[in-house]
């Protein structure tokens, strides 16, 4: 049944895959905490109409499933706009896109934490709208949010085979292209599950000891 | 937000003759309101505020609580948006710009320039957790007024001394006692320099035996004159003290106003003497 040698025969293609996936989840993650910020600040603007449009936009992202996403990044946009993205870019793109909408909700709820008398001692200080984001809201509004953000960079790691789809090659991609040649489907589908299981199994672990370092700072 | 659009040239002859008057030259009132209204949706929360303070006086308003007193200092903080009548500082419209011959709604720019003339210390300190009491005190004046670090520390220590708290610089608001974090909260606001400072019952949230030592520290800031002071409190002994003026307040209004011998030693309306009855009776 489980043949040793031909499982060190596709490790090596496995575990470059695996890399590459690792890259794709990081790049991903930080498209969307840079994107995931700006809707949540722009989502609380003043300005009526920018926060409504930007509401709009992250129900539409949520509500539509991200497979569909990243093939209209990659297939339809070509076709529409007469630019070609490559499968990579679309993947990172549409990945953080697609995340970054839940991590605005995430970095909502920070900073509707922050007590509402932080803000007025920013204002009585004299403080720019500006100047109280970066030195009085967000350092009170991020670390308590950053063991959320961590889970949430463990599930994006989980929907990276989503991105075979479009020909991006992780993980998953490269085993089934192993299995085609092979035709023997066993060990590489295994191999990739196991893979997937640990090294989310470190991250999480990792996660939560973050969140005792940060309870135990706050605590102080 | 809306656009306040008031109409008036009785207003603005008003306006140019206070504009005329050179500020600081202690004929112009640095804080003047003048029919000062605020609704809290169909709630009027006051009524039509007058109100006049001169360079360096120190005015004490007391009043029963909900008479809105936290809702006038806010105004002037910028904190609340009148919804009638004008404030002004140092002679300038606080709230209003001028726009052909319309007063307008000011616009951010004009808040922020208004804005560096008033400071403002809270009933529950609002001190930022997240950083220890030197930067608490040196982060504004270095980004706002834009000092130097060792400007910024220089004022910062000798404010945080004069409040008795040099030794605790490198400690955290979450390892203050009550008074000392409303004593950092005052060095705060005193390191911007401002012409006006609004003290909203600045003891209120402190327990009893730690609040002698915040009014010392007002006391001795009233005693170096200056700044102006609108004193929000209950501590009547502690207004009687150190006001130049007492205004009493009831239902949004300014119900009687004066010298703190007049006030309570010879209150004339029956609002303000039964007020001070109950005061009395309860011992406070
Ligand atoms: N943001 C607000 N929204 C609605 N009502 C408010 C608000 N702020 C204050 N009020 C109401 O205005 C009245 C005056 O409040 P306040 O100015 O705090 O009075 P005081 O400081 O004299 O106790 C109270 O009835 C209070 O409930
Ligand atoms: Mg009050």
């Amino acid at each position: 049944m489980w043949d040793w040698n031909y499982v060190l025969d596709v490790l090596p293609q496995l575990l470059s895959a695996l890399k590459m996936t690792v890259w794709i989840t990081l790049c991903s993650f930080v498209v969307s905490l840079i994107v995931g910020l700006l809707l949540a600040l722009a989502a609380r603007s003043r300005f009526k109409p920018l926060a409504y449009v930007t509401k709009g936009i992250i129900e539409f992202i949520r509500n539509t499933p991200l497979l569909v996403q990243v093939f209209f990044l990659y297939y339809s946009l070509p076709l529409l706009m007469g630019v070609s993205i490559p499968a990579f870019y679309a993947g990172v793109i549409g990945l953080g896109l697609h995340y970054s909408t839940y991590l605005s909700e995430v970095y909502r709820s920070g900073i509707e934490a922050v007590p509402k008398g932080q803000w007025e001692a920013a204002t009585a200080l004299n403080y720019t709208k500006g100047q109280t984001w970066r030195i009085v809201i967000l350092p009170q509004a991020i670390p308590p949010i950053i063991p959320v953000l961590g889970n949430y960079l463990i599930v994006m790691f989980k929907e990276t085979p989503i991105l075979s789809a479009i020909t991006l090659v992780e993980m998953m991609l490269t085993a089934k292209n192993v299995v085609s040649q092979s035709f023997r489907a066993f060990e590489p589908y295994t191999l990739v599950g196991i893979l997937f299981l640990a090294i989310s199994y470190i991250a999480s672990l990792l996660v939560q000891r973050l969140e005792k370092r940060m309870n135990l700072l706050r605590g102080k | 937000m809306s656009t306040t659009v008031i109409e008036s040239g009785e207003e603005a002859s008003r306006e140019n003759a206070s504009l005329r008057d050179k500020p600081g030259t202690g004929n112009t009132p640095i804080v003047r309101y003048q029919g000062v209204t605020k609704s809290f949706g169909d709630v009027q929360v006051l009524k039509g505020i007058d109100l006049e303070m001169m360079p360096g006086e120190k005015v004490a308003v007391i009043g029963p609580s909900g008479s809105g007193k936290t809702t006038m200092g806010r105004m002037l903080m910028t904190l609340e948006e009148p919804t009638e009548g004008t404030i002004e500082l140092d002679g300038e419209l606080l709230w209003h710009m001028r726009v052909k011959d319309r007063l307008v709604r000011a616009d951010e720019k004009h808040l922020h320039r208004m804005r560096g003339h008033v400071g403002m210390v809270f009933q529950h300190f609002n001190l930022f957790p997240h950083m220890n009491v030197l930067r608490n005190v040196t982060e504004a004046p270095r980004k706002v007024l834009g000092l130097s670090k060792e400007e910024a520390e220089e004022r910062a220590v000798s404010m945080l001394g004069k409040v008795g708290l040099a030794d605790k610089l490198k400690m955290y608001p979450s390892h203050l006692s009550g008074g000392q974090k409303q004593r950092v909260a005052i060095a705060r606001a005193l390191v911007m320099k401002p012409k006006v400072m609004v003290f909203d019952e600045v003891t209120s949230a402190l327990d009893p035996e730690l609040v002698g030592e915040v009014l010392e520290v007002i006391r001795e800031i009233a005693e170096e004159g200056e700044m102006a002071m609108m004193l929000i409190t209950h501590e009547m002994d502690f207004a009687k003290e150190i006001a130049d003026r007492v205004i009493f307040g009831a239902d949004g209004r300014i119900v009687e106003q004066g010298t703190p011998e007049e006030i309570f030693e010879n209150p004339q309306s029956e609002r303000l003497q039964s007020f001070l009855q109950r005061f009395r009776a309860q011992g406070i």
